[in-house]
Order: structure tokens, then sequence, then C-alpha cells
């Protein structure tokens, strides 16, 4: 079978706008989610849910809402790590005051309180740009995290001045707590995920997303046409901080348990997210799955291979990584500012050629 | 020609122009020390094709920004459909109907030629951003219908087989093609171009023209736009504004421009096209 659209004639513009246009492409997009919703789940155990899969699944959340900042609209933003706090402790809120509501109806409220938030420190971006608005959102970033360790109201007045995740269920089946299953939190942080990107996918090939994408190639030609500035970047950074909450709700209540909001949600968090759509391929959504998964993976790997396989210390290790993610960085930004997502589409193009390249 | 106030004029070639769609009266623009517009009047009518012409830094481009709402006039009414016009933004003049290219071109480097042209749809697409998230009822039905539009456009400006190339991968020719594409998209009541032409090759300027005449004719899209090619401005044009020095120094038909002795002294005899 070769892989083309000859053959594959579109009689609809309908049929043109669709995700995945080539019919190779759509039947892998299926059996990648049965394999995600119906085989996965039966082979997992603590360990890849845990170490793997969680991690990828939350992660991705968080880069296809930065992305949408980003990627999309071109407003630069160092906050992730201080908007995921505010999705973490505002479902810890809503979970400790009112038990008896399903979680997941806290996470998505969570992304709510988040979106509002986000919109809250988007203002300045009517103003300011590039580096200054940067500037801004890490103001924003380092306010969050003071905020949640100074105000006690937000912990509960607990000793600690940690959060923890009491346990919760959804459909009776346990997602959060010490003795949730492995199968149905990675269950429930896919079908999360799993929402949120068609939601991107679909906001973006809209009117919506061209208006982000008008406002980020040229905001004065943008305004031209008759894009109104104000809304296009709020509902930018609605969106964005939505999905950017859920993840950081998810991050709390699934997969830490408990959070100190300095460490789980400092600055690295801010960087690690923006390295991972930067990789990825910024205005991709595919490139804020590839970006998450590569940055996920590539510590544990390097684990496994240098730690356990050839013995090297554990810091050395570390370090490694560090150092190949920062020159990967670089190189991706001089190279390829689109990102794995882009070699992927020049791969593909090549096959589309293949067996005749001329 | 016979020009009745209110009532409009016949072309030479037959064409019905009718009333006034924007009247600019007395507008002076100053950037600091700088007088870009020295109190400047005149009109755009409807279904006409209006030039401004004038030498260098005469202020020509100031007066698009002034009518699109990128320049704020120190003194001086705009009038729209017989309505003083509020101050009023960009984006709120283009809700308005009115559309422009740049003198140099500003396109969604970005994205697809398609994309781009269905950018100029924007402001006739009103679902609701839940609609769209779920891609369900309206975002889909109007993403088909204007998706329609836009073809007949591409259509129209010959421009089909580029459909989906990045617009950053195009010529510079191509480029101004679809900068105007996307303006026409939005079917505008008064398009404004700035500079069409400029930089093409005289092939690439036939084509142009012929767009623009095929644009007031077929859609009946009143257009005001500037040129530096004289030719070209003599032959599109039904009535001409020269300025220079940002004054108005000659207003009328080419012919009665081309006659006038103080553009002959300041703008014809200056430079030499
Ligand atoms: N934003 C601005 N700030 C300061 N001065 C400006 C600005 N825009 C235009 N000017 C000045 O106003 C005058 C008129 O400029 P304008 O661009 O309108 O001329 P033009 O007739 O379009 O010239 P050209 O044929 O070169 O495009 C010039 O002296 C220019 O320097
Ligand atoms: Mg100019």
């Amino acid at each position: 079978m070769f892989y083309r659209e000859a053959g594959d004639f579109k009689t609809s513009y309908q049929d043109d706008n669709q995700t995945f246009p080539i019919k190779f492409d759509r039947y892998r997009y299926y059996a990648v989610l049965f394999a995600a919703f119906a085989v996965i789940p039966f082979l997992v155990n603590d360990y890849w849910v845990n170490a793997i899969f969680l991690p990828f699944l939350i992660y991705s959340i968080a880069a296809i809402g930065l992305n949408i900042l980003v990627g999309y609209c071109g407003q630069v933003s160092l906050g992730t790590g201080g908007f995921m706090a505010v999705g973490a402790y505002a479902v810890y809120k809503l979970m400790t005051a009112f038990p008896d509501v399903s979680f997941a109806i806290h996470v998505v409220l969570a992304g709510g309180v988040t979106a509002i938030v986000g919109v809250m420190f988007g203002l300045p971006s009517l103003r300011i740009k590039g580096f200054y608005l940067a500037v801004a959102t890490l103001a924003a970033q380092f306010f969050l995290v003071w905020l949640f360790n100074r105000v006690p109201w937000f912990y509960n007045y607990s000793a600690s001045g940690q959060i923890n995740a009491p346990v919760r269920t959804v459909f009776g089946v346990e997602v959060t707590g010490p003795t949730a299953e492995p199968w149905a939190v990675y269950l429930f942080c896919l079908v999360f995920l799993t929402l949120c990107a068609i939601i991107a996918r679909n906001l973006t090939r809209g009117s919506v997303g061209r208006k982000w994408m008008a406002i980020r190639d040229m905001d004065i030609a943008a305004e031209i046409i008759g894009v109104n500035p104000l809304t296009a970047k709020l509902s930018a950074f609605a969106v964005s901080s939505f999905f950017v909450g859920i993840s950081g709700a998810l991050f709390f209540g699934v997969y830490l348990g408990a959070v100190e909001v300095g460490e789980a949600f400092g600055i690295n968090k801010s960087f690690l997210v923006l390295f991972m759509i930067i990789i990825g391929g910024l205005g991709s959504i595919f490139g804020s799955f590839a970006g998450a998964a590569f940055l996920v993976l590539l510590p544990v790997l390097l684990k496994n291979v240098l730690v356990s396989g050839l013995g090297w210390p554990t810091d050395l290790a570390a370090h490694l990584e560090f150092m190949i993610v920062g020159g990967l960085i670089v190189t991706f930004l001089i190279l390829e500012p689109h990102g794995l997502a882009q070699l992927w589409r020049v791969a593909k193009e090549k096959l589309r050629l293949w067996p005749f390249p001329h | 020609m016979t020009l009745a106030e209110d009532m409009g004029y016949t072309t030479a070639d037959g064409r019905k122009i009718g009333g006034v769609v924007m009247e600019m009266k007395n507008i002076t623009l100053r950037f600091g020390g700088v007088v870009a517009i020295k109190d400047i009047s005149f009109d755009i009518r409807e279904g006409e094709i209006r030039a401004i012409i004038g030498p260098n830094g005469a202020g020509k481009s100031s007066m698009l920004n002034v009518i699109s709402g990128f320049y704020v006039p120190q003194d001086g009414e705009v009038l729209f459909h017989g309505k003083k016009r509020p101050q009023m933004k960009p984006f709120e003049v283009a809700q308005q109907g009115i559309a422009r290219t740049f003198q140099n071109i500003a396109l969604f480097e970005g994205m697809s030629v398609l994309d781009n042209v269905m950018t100029g749809r924007l402001t006739h697409m009103n679902s609701s951003i839940w609609s769209q998230a779920l891609w369900k009822g309206k975002a889909e039905r109007e993403e088909v219908e204007n998706r329609e539009i836009c073809e007949r456009i591409i259509d129209f400006l010959e421009i089909q087989s580029i459909r989906k190339t990045p617009v950053a991968r195009l010529p510079y020719g191509l480029k101004k093609r679809v900068e105007l594409a996307r303006a026409l998209a939005s079917e505008p009541k008064l398009l404004l171009l700035d500079e069409p032409m400029a930089g093409m090759n005289v092939e690439e300027k036939e084509d142009m023209s012929r767009f623009i005449l095929d644009v007031n004719d077929e859609f009946g899209t009143t257009i005001a736009l500037i040129e530096h090619d004289m030719g070209v401005v003599m032959d599109l044009s039904d009535r001409v504004v020269v300025m220079d020095y940002g004054k108005k120094i000659g207003d009328g038909t080419p012919d009665e421009v081309r006659n006038n002795q103080a553009v002959i002294d300041a703008y014809l005899g200056v430079s030499h096209d």
C-alpha cells in the first residue's frame, strides 16, 4: 500500500477539512486510539503508569495548552507552572469542599478557574509583546507560587503547608489516593487528554484558530481584516489556561497525590513545558504530544541505559540529560523551529513521493 | 461628464457611478512637526475607481491609513454613507466593510494561501467558541459556506494551484495577488489598495489591472487605489486626487488632471513616469 492521496479525491469541502485527510493516516489514528483505550489498560502496571504514561498524558495536556498560546497565538508565556498550580489548588479546594461531587467535574471546574486567572494575567498582552510579555508572565509564575505558599486558606491550614489529595472516585472507581488502580488512573487521564486534543484541534481549524494565527503572524494585518486583538488574545489565554489548569489538577490529584507548590509547580515546570513545545513543534497539536513524549521518555531511557545498563552514577546521567535537552533546544530553535512535527511532515512528504522521488 | 451633487455620474465607458460613499472633510494629520496631510477634502463615490497619486512622501498612504483607522487625524471629519464616523479602531473599520491591502505586503506568512483568504471571511463568521470546540452544527456549516465563497475568489484571481501552499514560499507578485484575494474575501463595500502594482513587471501589472477592473465590474466594488505608474492610473481610474507635500493640488478625471498646470509642475514634471 502506498502512502498518498492519489485516488482519494475529496468531493466536498467537508472532506477536505478533515483532521486526517489521507486515509492511511486516518486508519493509523483509529489504531492508536484503539490501542490506547482497549489494549494498554490491560497491560500496564504500576511502574509503567507512574514512570511513563501518567506524566506523558498529563504533560501532553499542558503542552497542548501552552502551544495554543505560544504556537498558535504567538504570546510567549513562562507562567505555565504557576497556572498548573492554580489548577491543582482549585481542584484541591473543590475536592475538600464538595466531597460528594464527581472528581471529573472538579477537574473541569479547576480548568475553568485557571482560565479566569489566565485571562487576568493575559491582560498585559494587550499592551506589551514578546520579551516584555514573557517577563510579565514570569512575574505571574512567581506571584502565584508565593500566593499558594503564603495564604493558608489555599492549603486548608495544614501544618505542613502541603496539599494532599483525598480518595475520590469516578463512577465508583478510585482515581485519586494511594490505592487507585494503575489502569483506572491511566484511563482517567487518557480520556481528558483525548477530549482536550479534539477540542484543541477543532478550535485551531476554525475561525477562532485563524484569529489566533493572524495575531501571531502579523497583528497589524489581523486588525485590518477585522480581528479584535482584545478578544483574540484573551480567548487564547483562556483556552490555553483551561488546558493547563486541567493538567495541573491531574498532576496533583492523580499523579503526585501530595504537592509542595514551589517544588511541583516552580519555574522549572514552566520551562519544561515550553521545551516540550519547542522540541515537539510550535503551532502543532501533534507536536505537543511528540515533545511531551520525548522529554518524558528521555530521562527514563537515559536512566535505564546509562545507570542500570552501563553503571554510570545517577548524577552524571542527570547532567547528560541536561546537556542533551539544552543542545536539542538550541538545535531546534536554529534549524527547525517547527520541531519534531515538521520533521514528521517532511518524512511524510518524502513518503508520498516514494518510490519515485522525481 | 455630468457630476450632479448626489446623483452620481456616468463614466466615459458607460458605467453608472452612484452617490458619495466616503467623504473626507478638511483632514489634517501631523506627526510631530511633519504635516503629512494638510486640510484635504475629497469624496469617493459608489462603484467608482478612485486613484490617489502624488510623488513619494506626498501623504497618500497616510490618507489610506486615516480611512482605515490606523491614523487619527488632528482635524477634519470622515463621513461614511453620509454619517460622521466616530473615532474607530482599524478592526471596527474593517467590520464596517472596508478592506485594504498594504504597500508592503502584510500577509500571514505562517499560513497557507487558503487560510489567508479564509481570514478575509472572519468578519462574516460568528459561530460561538463552544460550537467550534465541538465542531458540530453552526461551526462546521459556516466553515463550508465560507470556504465556497473563498474558492470562488481563488478561481477569480486564478490562484487555484497554490491554494495549499504556505504563503512564505510564494514569489512577490503572487503574494500581492493573495493579499488582494484576502481583501476581496470580505466582500468589502470599499476596497483600498496601496500600490497594488509596485515592484511588478509589465505582465503582472496587466494581470493586476485586469483583476481590479473585473472586481469593480463584476462585484460593483468601490475602489480607492494609490499608484505610481501613470499609464495604469490613467487607464483604470474614473477620478484622480493628486497630492503633493500633504496638499491636494488636483482632483478630477484623468484628462482634467493631466492638463492641470499645478499637477504638471509639481508631479509630472518632477518624476518622469
Ligand atoms: N507613522 C509615521 N510617523 C512619522 N511620520 C510619518 C508616519 N507615517 C508617515 N509619515 C510621514 O508622512 C509623510 C507622508 O508619508 P506617506 O507614507 O503617507 O507618503 P506616500 O505618499 O505614501 O509616499 P510613498 O509614495 O513613498 O509611499 C512622510 O513625510 C512620512 O515621513
Ligand atoms: Mg505610500
